[in-house]
């Protein structure tokens, strides 16, 4: 009868855990926890490139300056303040603020900038960032608190490159920057000091007691990797995350939680249909604006994103200061969109309900990368609008590396489905200029020489009125041209826990408590400020 | 004896130097790059040449297969992915998976086999039907699917975490209370690990049991009046297990393989996400080795297996 006691042991311990989990202990919760769908990569700066591990340095790590509140002007972190002397070649001059100190307790000083800087610029690093740095012509240590660099000519988003986060010299000297262990047990400025990295499970960071802003008010901050989005939604709802970047399909459960604040912002990228001008069938402008008439765009975000996005009418973020409010996106407006497509030349002279063209049959395929159901969607959609014009479309889904390498670096391709994810500087030259078509990002070809001068222009001027009026021109173009069919730009969504509040002073010097904000610049702007009210601090 | 060993080791280190250059090239020439795999306009296409530099991706494919076993054997294989040992990478989850897999072993084989004995003893009673529906059920039920339906049965009854290994806040908790929380976050996954095994492991156990318990011997045992019980349990049992033991061998390689879908659906820290994930970024170093390892464990099964027929049936020798 042996046998039988393994069943019944097993039964017995399962009863125990159930018992113990409807329970419950208490748990102190003067902390904010995140999900993130990868395991982080690297926690040094300059090699990241995932996002987990971008967010975590972001708490870590200081950059010399940061975008302010609204994603339009600098304000300093580690440089006090700085200086831009223009001229043939431009120079930044940085002053660093003093008595900073790195989380070991070392001072920072400006040899770290340099030291990172040379890090970057070593072709030994695997780093991405060199290309940011292409144009610096010098860096050079003025004092132990001034830090110089000059570039070789005019560039105005390298002051922004300088948001980059500065790694310490003295830890990282002698070691070998791609493998060393100190990527994984990182030391910084921040706000944040690192605690503890258990792989695929969590990473977790807590207040920086000598922070030069002061200390943040939460204890700690933890990332939790949980690789499915349905599953971060049910810890959300058992209160074991506390954030999550929600779904369109989740937003309405999620808006229904008497616990939790859902929040939602643009963010900076666009979804497009891509038109290989090389291919006949695309050169002529009209047949462009014919389609972006054609498609319902309105239709698009109504469905595929549940209304969270908006249609753009341009190559820019919709809410930020170089997008050009003067121009309207094309109205869905069928009878248009033939009318121009007959100036083009392309009639139904068979009569089988396919334009053609010197007997040509208006027929193309547009692509797009398998595996991303919302531009799926989208294909199918459009596929649908465009055949009422009497356009044949063939869509096809090819896997992302066989897409890129066989179709869109080729430049063999119809038309395509694709979407930039951009930075909150306006200068996409490597996406637009036609020196970009060889070997660069304009796969579409598109050529245009007021366009190209203006490109230019734009990284070259320092002033931010002046490169308004040069990004507001160029968004006048563009949607002329109508290069792509500009489709939209999704709206973020966030759902956060209610328990948490900013702490600050009000008009008159006392402590005050107010909601959190959304910003330009994203919910957590104010993170340093965040924190639990005492009586939500123990929970079950 | 000593020569059948010999040779059979010679062949499994054969099969195993051929399985790691087939794996090699079909892996590295699956389209995609380690590095190219983004679109972003701030990289420029010069700074990707040189990354494949740096990762010695512009060596011709031999070259590059050569540098890895020597990289292997040296100790000196860094991930692509997050520049660290793979070594390091692989020994930091493979107890995670150890014990995830032992565990749901482990449920398999006490539960099925009383069951599938039980079985055997009331055949074509209610409970053997109820047996039979059960071991279809839990053989075509998609464990994914179970595992989704049950994380939201639990959450929504208990409102307790189920994902990962432990919780995330447990410094309130008493040692006991630690203890209790591993063991219910271990008890899901390898719980519907276990379904499908017990299943079929159950029905095993049952048609071995019938067919020995029709025998002369139990027959004659009954005769000579022997209590039931010791019948069953002494005679019958001891020969009805005997192709269930061979099952030990084939398991080795489940015991690393078994569980990448559960690893994902779970957040289980273990080899299966690791690989799964590796194969994504097409991180080479961490897929071939990880890809090498469960070889090994296969031919190692497969070997096991061999030996344990040997062992436990006298009948079977090998020259």
């Amino acid at each position: 009868m042996l046998l039988f006691a393994s069943p019944i042991l097993f039964l017995i311990i399962l009863g125990m855990n159930l018992l113990f989990v409807s329970y419950r202990p208490p748990q102190r919760v003067n902390q904010l926890i995140m999900s993130s769908i990868g395991d982080a990569s690297f926690l040094n700066p300059i090699l990241a490139q995932d996002s987990a591990s971008s967010e975590i340095n972001s708490l870590v790590y200081n950059g010399l300056i940061k975008y302010d509140r609204d994603l339009q002007e600098f304000v300093g972190v580690l440089a006090e303040s700085w200086k831009v002397e223009q001229g043939k070649e431009p120079r930044i001059t940085f002053f660093l603020r003093r008595g900073i100190r790195w989380h070991d307790g070392k001072e920072f000083t400006a040899y770290d900038v340099k030291f990172t800087y040379d890090k970057i610029m070593d072709e030994k690093t695997n780093t991405v960032r060199r290309s940011d740095y292409e144009l610096v012509k010098e860096a050079e240590v003025l004092a132990p608190h001034t830090f110089r660099v000059t570039y070789k000519q005019p560039f105005s988003p390298g002051l922004g490159t300088w948001s980059m986060g500065i790694i310490p010299k003295h830890l990282l000297e002698h070691e070998e920057i791609n493998t060393t262990s100190f990527n994984r047990r990182p030391v910084g400025t921040g706000p944040f000091r690192f605690v503890e990295w258990v792989t695929d499970e969590k990473i977790v960071v807590e207040a920086n007691p000598d922070y030069f802003e002061g200390k943040p008010h939460l204890d700690r901050i933890i990332y939790r990797i949980i690789p499915e989005t349905s599953l971060s939604e049910m810890e959300l709802l058992t209160k074991g995350i506390d954030y999550y970047g929600v779904l369109p399909h989740q937003f309405r459960r999620m808006s229904e939680v008497p616990f939790l604040n859902v929040y939602t912002q643009p963010v900076f990228s666009y979804t497009y249909i891509g038109y290989n001008l090389k291919n006949p069938l695309f050169q002529d402008r009209r047949v462009r604006q014919a389609f972006t008439h054609a498609v319902n765009r309105e239709e698009l975000v109504q469905y595929v994103l549940y209304g969270f996005g908006e249609v753009i009418s341009g190559p820019f973020p919709s809410h930020l200061w170089y997008y050009n409010p003067n121009v309207k996106p094309f109205p869905y407006d069928l009878r248009k969109a033939r009318q121009l497509l007959s100036e083009a030349g392309w009639k139904d002279s068979d009569g089988d309900g396919i334009l053609d063209k010197d007997g040509m049959p208006f027929r193309f395929k547009l692509i797009t990368n398998s595996g991303n159901e919302i531009r799926r969607d989208v294909g199918v959609l459009v596929q649908r609008q465009l055949r009422e014009l009497g356009v044949d479309v063939t869509f096809e889904t090819y896997e992302w590396s066989i897409f890129l390498k066989n179709f869109i670096n080729a430049r063999h391709f119809d038309a395509c489905i694709l979407g930039w994810s951009l930075s909150p500087d306006p200068d996409d030259y490597m996406i637009w200029h036609s020196s970009q078509i060889e070997k660069g990002f304009n796969f579409v070809s598109y050529q245009n020489p007021e366009a190209d001068r203006l490109w230019e222009k734009g990284r070259k001027e320092y002033d931010v009125a002046n490169r308004k009026r040069i990004y507001w021109r160029i968004h006048e173009l563009i949607a002329e041209d109508q290069p792509y069919t500009f489709l939209y730009m999704p709206l973020g969504i966030s759902a956060l826990q209610r328990k948490f509040f900013l702490k600050g002073k009000d008009s008159e010097g006392r402590e005050a408590m107010s909601e959190i904000k959304m910003e330009k610049a994203g919910l957590m702007y104010d993170l340093i400020r965040w924190y639990v009210p005492q009586k939500a601090v123990l929970e079950r | 004896m000593a020569r059948y060993l010999v040779r059979r080791l010679l062949y499994t280190l054969i099969t195993l130097v051929g399985i790691s250059i087939i794996s090699w090239v079909i892996i590295t020439q699956a389209p995609g790059s380690p590095i190219a795999i983004t679109l972003d306009p701030k990289v420029s296409p010069k700074i990707v040449e040189q990354m494949e530099k740096n990762y010695d991706l512009d060596k011709p494919i031999y070259q590059q297969y050569f540098l890895w076993l020597k990289r292997l054997f040296t100790g000196n294989l860094y991930s692509f992915k997050d520049g660290r040992p793979v070594l390091d990478k692989i020994g930091e989850r493979i107890w995670n998976t150890l014990l995830l897999n032992f565990v749901s072993i482990l449920i398999i084989f006490s539960l099925a086999i009383p069951l599938g004995i039980f079985s055997a003893r009331k055949q074509y009673t209610f409970f053997d039907n109820l047996g039979t529906f059960g071991a279809y059920l839990g053989i075509s039920i998609p464990s994914f699917w179970l595992a989704y339906l049950l994380i939201l049965g639990t959450v929504k009854l208990f409102g307790y975490p189920v994902l990962g290994m432990r919780s995330f806040v447990t410094e309130e908790f008493s040692s006991l209370e630690i203890v209790m929380d591993r063991l219910w976050h271990l008890m899901l996954p390898s719980i519907i690990l276990a379904i499908g095994g017990i299943a079929a492991l159950s029905r095993y156990t049952r048609s071995s049991m019938l067919e020995v318990i029709r025998q002369d011997y139990v027959r004659t045992a009954k005769a000579k009046g022997l209590p039931e019980e010791t019948v069953y349990y002494k005679h019958a049992l001891r020969n009805a297990l005997l192709p269930i033991v061979t099952l030990f061998g084939f398991l080795i390689p489940g015991l690393i393989g078994g569980s990448i879908i559960m690893e994902t659906v779970f957040s289980w820290p273990g080899i299966g996400r690791l690989a799964y994930q590796a194969v994504l970024a097409r991180d080479y170093p961490v897929v071939m080795t990880i890809n090498t390892i469960s070889a090994v464990l296969v031919l190692i099964g497969n070997f096991t297996a061999d030996m344990l027929y040997a062992i436990v049936d006298p009948r079977i020798r090998y020259q």
